[in-house]
């Protein structure tokens, strides 16, 4: 994260001469000038992290003031997370699907942005800046215009199955992609143990984990990898654009070859990158809002419910904010988890 | 993929003619993939403003026809335009314009004194506001609802606009670029007898002009774009809403073939018009600051 760069610039220390004397108004005015600011960012952010904390331990609903409100101790988080019910199936539910998400997006947009990278960054390459613009334009948009371009694309009459020639219903389409793979050889759920079909591991039948995204969770993925893909793209290139040229022309007069000079060369330096990138789309993946609002509202039959849609789904539509807050802190604590992973790993590879 | 290093031979052919050659199908290929990208990243649009002038039967018989075959239609612009849509534009330019010249200002004020001004607790103050960049915005929605009722926000332009007048990228940003601007100027103007809040606007502030640029386009991009902000803090008055949260309304619950297509095209290109001038405008300070931010949420 941008965290990272802070050590890289130090600010210049301010020499005694001009400020002797003058401490008391440094400090007045250092406060005053940050006072503004922090003032919105205590109101709207700081105060509101500790209410929601607070809520999660509550069973206020929203919809009365705060003071109706009753402690319920972890009760919030028992539902979500070990009570036997229907919030903790709700909550797992959106846990798998918002994995399968990041599992899908994640790989495909990295995968997709370095690759379109390596190749802007031919030097014989003209019209350059043409094609970065063309990529990243999607990236500057607004998230729920493009959805609603996406969802038009996508229906049943529209271009995807016009140019494809296929028929299928993407955005309401609740069959899992693995489910209709291992449809093709005749693997369905008449045809599986009775155990796979029955089991239930936290309120979902194994074959329920096994099927995967939705066809239309699916086409929410490739919405968000055609969006993302432009930023990371630029991301990469910044970073090829930095590793010496004289590495290359070393490694080709010792005779390695092109994929040897890639596997060596090129993926190690970019390593570092590669991580970031990674990182902050595993932490945007997890917090997929917009596109499951415009596009689905978590049908069909749950099968785009996202942890961040239930979130707000509880607190907002169903009246149950001890609850929606107690989710939203959860999805907290898997990012920050993954964060701090990030952190962990990167001061290894530094040192 | 550099080619010009290779200098393998195919055989009974000049090591010249094969380099060429190489090099040749290697443009070729390189050419290729970023044609059929940077079509697959610019034909939706495209094939929406193709589809935008077209009646509704047409565009639902004839998506991938990029002319109409029942004559122009705008339809969907008059039929749009005609509604709250056009408040929602001059909502959505008040909102973004007002947010964007709190960032300017307030973040610039705070990234200076952070990097410039000594005073006590400033290092832990610029670690508090790295932290909130850390917070997801889901976590802030339902605790934020709750400000908002208290503040008396909820359906109110303040809501709209107040609490995103600062932000905590943007005084990291500006608190960076202060930091690598010499000294000698701030020396200058104390000597001429200029104190810190005068010398700031008079001498400071404009000679932040890339940093200015570039933490205004965030912010007014951010502004235009946002849904969840708005969706919190605007319940029932619609004449409020913002285009992404009108869109996203006039939309509704549908996912099939029936939704007004001619309608809401219209309505997702007229959203994303501004952005898009923006952008060709400043496209530079665009591609200089995506290395920063990472993914949009």
């Amino acid at each position: 994260m941008a965290i990272e760069t802070l050590s890289t610039t130090k600010a210049i220390p301010a020499r005694r001469s001009f400020l002797a004397g003058k401490t008391t108004q440094e400090w007045l005015a250092g406060f005053g000038f940050v006072t503004p600011a922090l003032l919105i960012l205590g109101i709207f952010v700081l105060i509101p992290m500790i209410a929601a904390f607070l809520i999660s331990f509550t069973n206020w609903t929203g919809q009365q003031t705060l003071d109706k409100a009753q402690w319920v101790g972890l009760n919030n988080y028992a539902d979500l997370l070990t009570n036997d019910g229907t919030y903790r199936n709700g909550f797992f539910e959106a846990l798998k699907n918002t994995a399968y998400y990041a599992l899908g997006v994640v790989p495909m947009q990295t995968l997709l942005s370095l690759f379109l990278a390596m190749i802007v960054n031919q030097k014989f390459l003209k019209l350059k800046g043409l094609f970065r613009t063309a990529f990243y334009f999607p990236s500057i948009t607004s998230s729920v215009a493009v959805a609603v371009i996406f969802l038009w694309l996508f229906n049943r009459n529209g271009i995807i199955n016009a140019t494809f020639n296929m028929n299928v219903t993407w955005t309401n389409d609740l069959h899992g992609l693995f489910h209709n793979f291992l449809g093709l050889f005749g693997i369905n759920i008449n045809t599986v143990p009775a155990s796979i079909t029955h089991t239930k591991v936290l309120g979902q039948t194994l074959w329920n984990w096994i099927s995967g995204p939705s066809v239309t969770m699916f086409s929410i993925m490739l919405l968000a990898t055609w969006t993302t893909a432009g930023t990371l793209m630029l991301i990469f290139l910044a970073a090829l654009q930095d590793i010496p040229g004289q590495l290359y022309e070393a490694a080709s007069v010792d005779g390695a070859t092109r994929w040897q000079q890639f596997r060596n060369i090129t993926l190690p330096l970019l390593s570092p990158t590669t991580f970031f990138v990674i990182t902050i789309g595993i932490i945007g993946s997890f917090q997929v809002f917009d596109q499951i609002y415009v596009i689905s509202g978590g049908g069909p039959a749950g099968t785009t419910n996202t942890v961040a849609w239930i979130a707000y789904r509880n607190a907002f539509k169903d009246a149950q904010a001890g609850l929606g807050a107690a989710t939203a802190f959860a999805l907290f604590v898997i990012i920050i988890l993954f964060t701090l992973a990030q952190r962990r790993i990167m001061g290894r590879a530094n040192r | 993929m550099t080619t010009t290093h290779v200098s393998g031979t195919t055989a009974g052919m000049n090591p010249e003619t094969a380099r060429r050659m190489r090099v040749t199908i290697t443009a070729i290929l390189a050419y290729g993939v970023l044609i059929v990208g940077a079509l697959a990243m610019v034909m939706p649009f495209i094939f929406s403003i193709a589809n935008s002038v077209k009646t509704l039967p047409d565009i639902t018989a004839n998506p991938m026809l990029l002319t109409p075959t029942q004559g122009f239609s705008f339809a969907g612009y008059q039929k749009i335009l005609s509604g709250d849509f056009a408040r929602w534009i001059f909502n959505s330019g008040i909102v973004a314009i007002s947010v964007t010249l709190g960032h300017v200002v307030f973040d610039s004020m705070a990234g200076y004194a952070l990097a410039r001004i000594k005073f006590p607790g400033r290092n832990l103050l610029f670690a508090g506001v790295l932290g909130t960049m850390m917070v997801p915005g889901i976590v802030l929605l339902i605790p934020r609802y709750l400000v908002y009722v208290q503040l008396g926000m909820v359906d109110q332009y303040s809501g709209l606009i107040i609490p995103v007048l600062a932000d905590a990228f943007g005084i990291f940003l500006m608190k960076q670029f202060f930091a690598s601007i010499p000294i000698d100027i701030e020396e200058a103007a104390f000597i001429d007898g200029a104190g810190r809040f005068r010398m700031f606007f008079t001498v400071i502030l404009p000679m932040a002009g890339p940093a200015i640029t570039a933490l205004a386009i965030f912010a007014f991009q951010g502004a235009w774009n946002d849904f969840t902000g708005p969706l919190i803090v605007i319940n029932n008055n619609q004449s409020l809403f913002t285009l992404p949260l009108g869109l996203a309304n006039l939309k509704g619950t549908g996912t099939g073939q029936t939704l007004p297509w001619d309608l809401l095209l219209a309505g997702a290109l007229i959203t994303t018009l501004p952005m898009a001038i923006i952008f060709f405008a400043f496209q530079r300070f665009f591609m200089e600051s995506a290395t920063y931010t990472g993914v949009k949420g």
